[in-house]
């Protein structure tokens, strides 16, 4: 059986003026994996995530994102993925509801197919009670969980996840990597990239940039065992070490 | 000796609470760490120690000055990198540099030994302007702007915040370089890694200061004994390891599981378990715990 990718790039490249921002990165994401896209600060992981969320051209290379073209059909791309970012993309004076209400209606869901989703949704994280509660008082890790909710709210086949974590406590960190399983276990592929190597641990796969290529790409085990070392911040730094490029 | 001393120190906005009766005293040349995630209270602490914002009850003192009365001098004699940019973004490299020293009337070149191992690093960009440097260069001129007028105490809020492990770990050598200075140093950060590297830490959660101790003395005192667990299949691992009665807390730790267990508990009663529940390639093993591991006990308590 032919394996179902999410994701697939071949030789993506984006240049500006005489700098290669991203430079022929190929690599596949399978339907419902947790993929970890590491790199360090100016590696060219924004870059080729904007290209792959149909918001950048690729000035060289392919891409199909949910099965559908990142340079000619860039529209469809944004209307079947979900992102969420660590600043969340939550409207702070609207209620809980409204949010989902919005972002359903951006995404041109049927008032029935919100209707119901909300109620569902409300449920899975155990948030029916806030449903009229305004987004600014709720407490950082609840905000975290509802930016989820809402960015996988449309039932996208995959959704971007650019640093979810950064800011929340320990604690909160792990439950959200939870709710992270519960997506993928049903389906949706997870694209994520964060700082914190004990989360590479959590992907099923990792890929690590350096100066705009992809220089690695495995399972965590794979990586550590490739480098001989006892964890993901080791591999890490052997690789980004060799940078010349610096800062982003 | 005392460099920086608070004392009860309250502050709050319209809904929150953002601080709530913090004490605490940072000695000359500590390298003092505020660990803590989002809504701690962390950037308030710093606005109201470098006299940006007024307290509502309780007082601060920062080298013999008081936050309040003494705005002016304690302005003099600190060094403040806020979490968000604030350079002039439309001047050069070069040019943030001299005003800042312009702004405390002093020169570059009078404390250019101070910034020097920083400032090398952007040297070369000098003529490009602020707001078209990468991250890790604009966090460099920001530290060497917050140096050049030689400041007894140094506020440093958030500054690896979104930065790469790599990065990180550059950035953390510079601090370690400047406290041999002698210079004090206050550091707010979220990454829990970072802590071990202070000689102080205040863990810190929702306007209130936890536990302020060094961070051996925190490790050390985590009373119960810590397990590192992995098995074949981890996915499963976590909940299974949840619904064990012999365990009282689990959480994932990287590539492995870190797992409290109830007292009359052993390893090998573990193991049986685990291995009942069809699981293979079974290790447990007993580890020192790291800071976050105190953190999240300390978390987990706070919420009981």
């Amino acid at each position: 059986m032919k394996e179902e990718y999410v994701i697939q790039a071949e030789n993506l490249t984006k240049r500006f003026g005489d700098f290669t921002a991203v430079d022929h990165i190929t690599f596949n994401v399978r339907k419902g994996e947790i993929f970890g896209f590491l790199g360090a600060n100016g590696a060219g992981k924004t870059t080729a995530m904007r290209m792959l969320c149909g918001l950048s051209r690729p000035s060289e290379g392919k891409g199909t994102v949910a099965g559908f073209d990142i340079e000619c059909e860039p529209e469809k791309v944004k209307r079947n993925i979900g992102y969420m970012s660590q600043k969340f993309s939550l409207y702070e004076d609207l209620k809980v509801w409204e949010n989902l209400r919005l972002y359903g209606g951006i995404y041109g869901m049927k008032d029935k197919e919100i209707a119901e989703n909300t109620d569902a949704v409300l449920h899975s994280i155990d948030m029916e009670s806030e449903r009229d509660t305004m987004v600014c008082d709720l407490p950082l890790g609840w905000k975290q969980k509802l930016a989820f909710a809402v960015s996988t709210f449309h039932n996208p086949k995959i959704v971007f996840l650019d640093e979810p974590t950064g800011g929340v406590d320990p604690i909160t960190r792990r439950r959200f990597w939870e709710q992270i399983y519960g997506a993928a276990a049903s389906g949706i592929t997870v694209f994520v990239t964060t700082h914190y190597m004990d989360e590479a641990e959590y992907c099923d796969r990792v890929s690590i940039m350096v100066d705009g290529r992809i220089r690695a790409l495995d399972s965590p085990m794979a990586l550590r065992n490739k480098f001989g070392v006892s964890d993901m911040d080791e591999v890490f730094r052997m690789l980004a070490r060799e940078a010349t490029r610096k800062g982003d | 000796m005392s460099s920086v001393s608070v004392s009860r120190l309250s502050k709050s906005y319209t809904l929150i609470k953002a601080l709530d009766n913090v004490s605490f005293e940072v000695q000359k040349g500590e390298l003092f760490g505020i660990v803590g995630p989002d809504g701690a209270g962390k950037t308030t602490l710093f606005r109201l120690l470098t006299t940006l914002i007024l307290p509502d009850s309780g007082s601060a003192v920062v080298e013999d000055f008081d936050v309040v009365k003494d705005y002016a001098s304690v302005r003099r004699i600190i060094g403040y990198m806020p979490g968000k940019f604030s350079l002039y973004q439309d001047l050069t490299v070069e040019e943030n540099l001299n005003f800042f020293a312009t702004v405390f009337n002093t020169t570059v070149k009078e404390n250019y030994h101070l910034i020097e191992d920083i400032y090398k690093h952007i040297e070369p960009f000098k003529t490009r302007r602020a707001g078209k440097l990468s991250g890790g260069m604009k966090q460099k001129l920001a530290l060497s702007c917050a140096l050049i007028h030689k400041p007894k105490v140094l506020f440093l809020d958030e500054p690896t915040t979104g930065v790469d492990p790599v990065s990180r770990k550059e950035f953390w050598e510079m601090l370690l370089k400047l406290k041999s200075q002698g210079i004090t140093i206050i550091v707010s950060t979220p990454y829990m890694d970072e802590a071990r590297l202070c000689d102080r830490i205040a863990l810190t959660q929702n306007g209130k200061f936890l536990r302020i101790d060094s961070p051996e003395n925190i490790i050390a005192s985590y009373q119960q004994k810590l397990w590192s667990v992995t098995a074949d299949n981890m996915h499963g691992l976590l909940n299974d390891l949840r619904s064990c009665p012999y365990v009282k807390s689990s959480f994932s730790f990287g590539a492995s599981y870190h797992v409290t267990m109830v007292e009359s508990a052993t390893a090998a009663m573990l193991d049986e378990y685990l291995r009942a529940k069809g699981y293979g390639d079974i290790e447990i093993g007993e580890i020192q715990p790291t800071v976050e591991d105190c953190f999240m006990l300390m978390l987990k308590e706070d919420e009981q």
